[in-house]
């Protein structure tokens, strides 16, 4: 129920829903905005039920990545959450 | 597809799994509230890596599956009247009311409709003047402001065949309710990473406080997990109990003002009973008054209210147990015997997020192949 899934703003219509057109690995589906009204064309939004919950923080998805590389090549978990 | 693939990388997953395994020195018991997590595990094995001592339990976050019995007659009926359309996300559809399911209702006529998007039933409405459409508004704090969004909607748009049966629940009354249980044995829990998108992590401070148990907010694919993990357990061997967010790519602390804006504007909470646990204060929403036009039980009258008042479950379903992480669902008598996926018990056997679905999904060709591997 509480699936949500990353996709990138492609096209937002202007409307008392904030219309977008929002590509997830290529297939599109329109999604409101309204929840998410920063948003624009080419930010990563987080959408359930048709509608962006969260622009998803871009530095925030490499710093967790970053720190799992290391982790592997370290082979030792460093003591601060990224 | 990019922010979901980067997640799943086997290599970061081992390097998670020795970390979580170098840490852990005593014997820890901790929960993963969300389905979707549940899912997740069971689905990619991750409970495999983790070293003996550990041991995951399953949540209550379904919100499928807590739906007590009585909404799902009154979905049941509504479903039956002359001239509803009654919208539902699919995975409702095959739960067990007292005697049948939504799916029976429309296999008797009714005009039962599979929806992904609230918004897919205000377009029904509109596109159907004559009838009335309801919907089945189902989920934690992450749909319910979806939900809220579309009443806010019709009223704008002056859609006056739209209503909702609202079934909303809310996920920190239920981490008390676990916590405050006599045999509780969790120690920490992995939040449910959208439910915090919306809702920010203030509500998990207040826990926290009160309860003395670490809480970390995570996400939904194999890396998120097991960092998740990660986290928890150092929290757990250095004996701290904090908050800490793991999904920061989602989840700000202060949440989704604007869901959190139109999600008060529409609903208020409510004691909600959730099913096969029982009732807990204020971890329901129901429509504010000022919105009550749009709330099906006021639209429809009296004898929806009173089929709401006599659900029965089924005797031999241990969901209560499940959904409580105090049985697991191979251990039910009845998994993948009396209950399957086509004929279900209970909600947990058929909800995407439900923790039976997940083993008779992917654990019991394991199960299987390991019997048969031994027989060899």
């Amino acid at each position: 129920m509480c699936l949500a899934v990353p996709g990138r703003v492609l096209h937002i219509e202007e409307g008392p829903l904030l219309t977008a057109t929002v590509s997830f690995g290529g297939v599109t589906k329109d999604v409101s905005l309204v929840l998410v009204p920063e948003a624009r064309v080419g930010d990563y939004v987080i959408v359930h039920v048709g509608f962006a919950i969260s622009k998803l923080d871009e530095e925030a998805a490499q710093r967790s990545l970053d720190a799992f590389a290391a982790l592997g090549e370290l082979g030792e978990p460093e003591e601060s959450a990224p | 597809m990019k922010y979901v693939t980067e997640f799943r990388d086997s290599k970061a997953a081992r390097a998670l799994s020795e970390a979580i395994r170098r840490t852990v020195r005593r014997p820890w018991t901790v929960m993963e509230v969300c389905g979707g997590q549940t899912h997740a595990i069971v689905r990619f094995g991750l409970d495999a890596l983790f070293p003996p001592g550990l041991t995951l339990v399953h949540g209550p976050g379904c919100p499928v599956c807590v739906t007590p019995v009585g909404l799902i007659d009154q979905a049941i009926h509504l479903a039956s009247l002359p001239g509803v359309i009654f919208c539902s996300f699919g995975d409702m559809l095959r739960v067990p009311g007292s005697v049948r399911d939504l799916f029976a209702a429309k296999a008797a006529g009714g005009d039962v409709r599979v929806v992904y998007s609230p918004l897919d039933a205000l377009t029904l409405a509109q596109a159907h003047l004559d009838r009335q459409v309801i919907c089945f508004a189902v989920g934690f704090e992450t749909t319910a402001p979806a939900f809220a969004a579309a009443v806010v909607q019709a009223r704008r748009l002056g859609v006056k065949n739209f209503s909702l049966l609202v079934a909303h629940v809310l996920v920190p009354p239920a981490i008390g309710a676990i916590l405050n249980a006599p045999g509780n044995r969790v120690q920490g829990f992995l939040a449910a990473g959208h439910v915090c998108t919306v809702m920010g992590c203030k509500e998990y401070d207040e826990l926290v406080r009160r309860h003395r148990v670490p809480i970390v907010v995570t996400g939904f694919e194999p890396l998120d997990i097991l960092e998740g993990v990660l986290l928890l357990v150092r929290q757990l061997e250095a004996g701290r109990a904090e908050v800490e967010n793991q999904y920061a790519r989602s989840v700000r602390r202060q949440g989704n003002p604007e869901a959190q804006a139109v999600l008060r504007e529409v609903f208020e909470p409510v004691p909600r009973a959730w099913r096969g646990i029982g009732e807990i204060p204020q971890s329901g929403l129901r429509l504010r008054h000022a919105y009550a036009e749009f709330d099906a039980i006021e639209r429809f009258g009296g004898d929806v209210a009173l089929v709401g008042e006599g659900g029965v479950e089924d005797a031999e379903c241990r969901s209560g147990l499940v959904l409580q992480g105090l049985l697991k669902p191979p251990d039910c008598p009845a998994f993948g015997i009396r209950c399957t996926p086509e004929r279900p018990l209970g909600a947990p056997m058929v909800s995407s997020e439900g923790a039976c679905a997940a083993y008779f999904r992917y654990r019991r060709r394991t199960d299987s192949l390991q019997e048969v591997r031994h027989g060899e």
